[in-house]
């Protein structure tokens, strides 16, 4: 009754392209950009802002970077964690030695250097396929991980090994560095992981995200019809690396503020990341959203839950959290293996016939 | 003979005893991929969780202690009593028995022909569900393992090598450790037993069977569930045989886990699909790591351990696909 397309003539080419269809998923996403743009900046608090929103959106950010390369391609990757530290590292180098630069433009930058690296390492891929390929991907890992512990020239030297975001400003609001007001770093990620995830939606839509998603489902298929496997797979390594090394980027300098390599980019990271991705949905835009939500949102609550109502002992707790994390990544795997995204799809075709189902 | 040449030796030697260690994990792996198709990321901490519960078996910890003191606020720790190493692993296996059962039962009926990353991913919950679960059945102190196997440096092998070189080169022999030899007994009988089961008794060739063809073994009455009930013992019996070598070797604690990590990159060098190639891949493995941090590591600054293995098996991936030993992939559109 509420969400259905009748009566909802499409009059123009641009009307039938468009990025939502039916006047109702519209006018809903709008009011919820609404709602994030205009309204949350004025009631968010700093607990919000450091434990929710911001890893949110940057957990977001490198999801969509990941289901571009898994869920849109098929290349199943254990490298993000790498990624993301050379995103980290890049964003880090470009602040210290250009002071004047604009962050936005050190964490853009960032993206295109991790989009090279991830190139690189996306090589093997046009020789190994499936689990070999996700294996080797875990070469990146290690390898960049060590890589930036070893040289000291990427952490300037300093004795600790740390890497820590000096203050920078947008419009002269600080965004980065202690003195940054929630509101500010919660605007800049919003902005950007906007952005990048209308790009990315675009993109897959597009003659890219065909040959991709061709590449995924059967790449000799696709490789016979004249899809070339070399452009279709490195271009996924690439987009998806300049996503990941965008939220390493974003991960550090806004979300962290100091990062030490071994310990804020190490595998679990990638592991989070192909959870995020996994449970969302593959292949689903608004599931790096829905993901990451249920990943960043759900141990938050569990924790409140058992030390703050319960009483219990934290390492209790986080035994328990790690447990349930994992127990209820099974169940969501055999209750829905196609992710909160598809709940999500079900639902609006229950909606569009409802209340008279046939 | 020349000292630089019996060091050489010594490092080949200790290169293949952590080969052998490393193929101990991978077996497990190259177990369960071959008769389900699964990529079981839990095998580390299936490993993990068989060491906890040996020694929380033998030295008669309360399962579930902390939990139980924190809701009713007792303070029980311990029964009181002291099991022998066997009577601790028999009861180890039965719990294993009873993991791969249960974990048939609950979640792998559910996930039948579901894509392969959905039952890779699976597995990685399992991994965190496991490690959630045996701190909190067991605790996460660091423990230290004793089932009675020898360990430090074997003197008799030092008093034989220091001979073969020349009296004044100041030669001291070579350091083996006891433990390591022991684990490579131990993995070459686990391996004739897996391959002699597999070969010469009937469940073996039901086993062979599944894993050839899953549907045409259905169709000629083999149970898919047995045999996946059946597969997952012997790979948490293959768990706990790693983890007790792993834990005397370095106790029982969470970093046993990551063992996993170290045996990838054997996996996929010997092929997925491959018992030997396992064992092979192990070896090769093993060598590779301890010459490079002799040779390679100096030059850019040494801790490569943890990626070395990797780029060898990344190397031999690019001419080989499909590992030393897996199965040729044939792709048909």
């Amino acid at each position: 009754m509420l969400y259905r397309e009748a009566g909802d003539f499409k009059t123009s080419y641009a009307a039938d392209l468009q990025t939502f269809p039916i006047k109702l998923e519209r006018y809903l996403f709008w009011a919820a950009m609404a709602v994030a743009f205009l309204v949350v900046p004025f009631f968010i608090t700093d607990y919000v802002e450091k434990s929710l929103l911001v890893p949110l959106l940057v957990w977001a950010m490198i999801a969509l970077g990941l289901n571009i390369l898994t869920g849109y391609c098929g290349q199943v990757s254990l490298g993000t964690g790498g990624f993301m530290a050379v995103g980290a590292f890049a964003c880090y180098k470009f602040m210290t030695a250009f002071p004047d630069l604009n962050i936005i433009f050190c964490i853009l930058l960032s993206g295109l250097v991790t989009a090279g690296v991830g190139v690189l390492f996306g090589l093997p891929s046009l020789r190994i396929k499936g689990f070999y390929l996700a294996v080797a991907t875990l070469a990146a890992q290690f390898f960049l991980v060590w890589f930036f512990n070893k040289f000291a020239w990427f952490y300037n030297y300093s004795a600790s090994g740390q890497i820590s975001a000096p203050e920078r400003t947008i419009f002269g609001i600080a965004v980065t560095g202690p003195n940054a007001a929630p509101w500010a770093t919660y605007l800049t990620c919003l902005t950007l992981v906007f952005v990048f995830a209308w790009v990315a939606k675009n993109l897959t839509r597009g003659r890219v995200g065909r040959s991709w998603m061709a590449m995924r489902d059967m790449d000799i298929a696709a490789e016979i019809m004249g899809v070339s496997p070399f452009r279709a797979k490195l271009s996924a390594f690439a987009v998806s690396s300049f996503y990941i090394g965008m939220g390493g980027a974003m991960f550090f300098s806004i979300y962290l503020g100091a990062a030490e390599v071994t310990e804020a980019f190490n595998i679990d990271k990638s592991f989070t990341a192909l959870f995020i991705v996994i449970i969302g949905g593959l292949g689903s835009i608004l599931g790096s959203f829905l993901g990451a939500a249920f990943i960043i949102l759900f141990p938050v609550g569990l924790k409140i839950l058992m030390v703050n109502q319960l009483g219990w002992p934290t390492d209790l707790a986080a035994h328990f959290q790690i447990m349930i994390v994992g127990g209820l990544i099974i169940f969501f795997l055999i209750v829905e293996p196609h992710g909160l995204a598809q709940l999500w799809r079900l639902a609006k075709e229950k909606l569009r016939l409802w209340p008279f189902p046939y | 003979m020349n000292p630089e040449f019996l060091y050489f030796i010594e490092t080949v030697l200790n290169g293949l005893m952590a080969g052998v260690m490393y193929s101990l994990v991978a077996l497990g792996f190259a177990l369960i991929f071959k008769a389900s198709g699964i990529f079981n990321f839990a095998q580390g901490v299936m490993a993990l969780f068989a060491a906890l519960t040996l020694v929380g078996l033998q030295t008669g910890q309360v399962p579930f202690a902390h939990l139980i003191n924190a809701i009713f606020g007792t303070q029980i720790h311990h029964f009181g009593w002291e099991l022998p190493a066997i009577i601790a692993i028999v009861g180890t296996l039965g719990v294993m028995v009873a993991f791969a059962y249960l974990f048939e039962g609950l979640v792998l009926k559910h996930l039948v022909n579901q894509e392969p990353i959905i039952l890779f991913m699976a597995t990685i919950g399992l991994a965190y569900f496991l490690e959630g679960f045996g701190d909190l059945m067991w605790g996460a102190n660091i423990k230290a393992m004793d089932v009675g196997i020898p360990s430090g440096g074997s003197f008799w092998w030092e008093d034989v090598t220091r001979t073969w070189a020349p009296e004044d080169s100041g030669y001291f022999g070579m350091y083996i450790d006891k433990l390591d030899v022991v684990a490579a007994i131990v993995a070459l009988v686990l391996v004739s037993a897996l391959v002699a089961f597999s070969q010469y008794t009937k469940f073996g060739r039901a086993l062979r069977a599944v894993a050839d063809d899953h549907q045409a073994a259905l169709s000629v009455g083999i149970s898919l569930r047995t045999i996946w009930v059946v597969v997952w013992s012997i790979a948490g019996f293959v768990a706990l045989v790693a983890g007790i070598m792993w834990g005397a070797k370095s106790g029982v604690q969470f970093s046993l886990s990551l063992i996993a990590l170290k045996a990838l990159p054997v996996l996929i060098l010997g092929g997925f699909t491959s018992i030997p190639g396992a064992i092979v891949g192990g070896l090769i493995i093993g060598v590779g790591e301890k010459l490079a941090e002799l040779y390679i590591g100096p030059l850019v600054g040494g801790a490569i351990e943890n990626w070395f293995a990797y780029v060898v098996a990344l190397v031999f991936l690019l001419f080989r696909p499909q590992g030393l030993f897996g199965e040729r992939i044939i792709e048909r559109v």
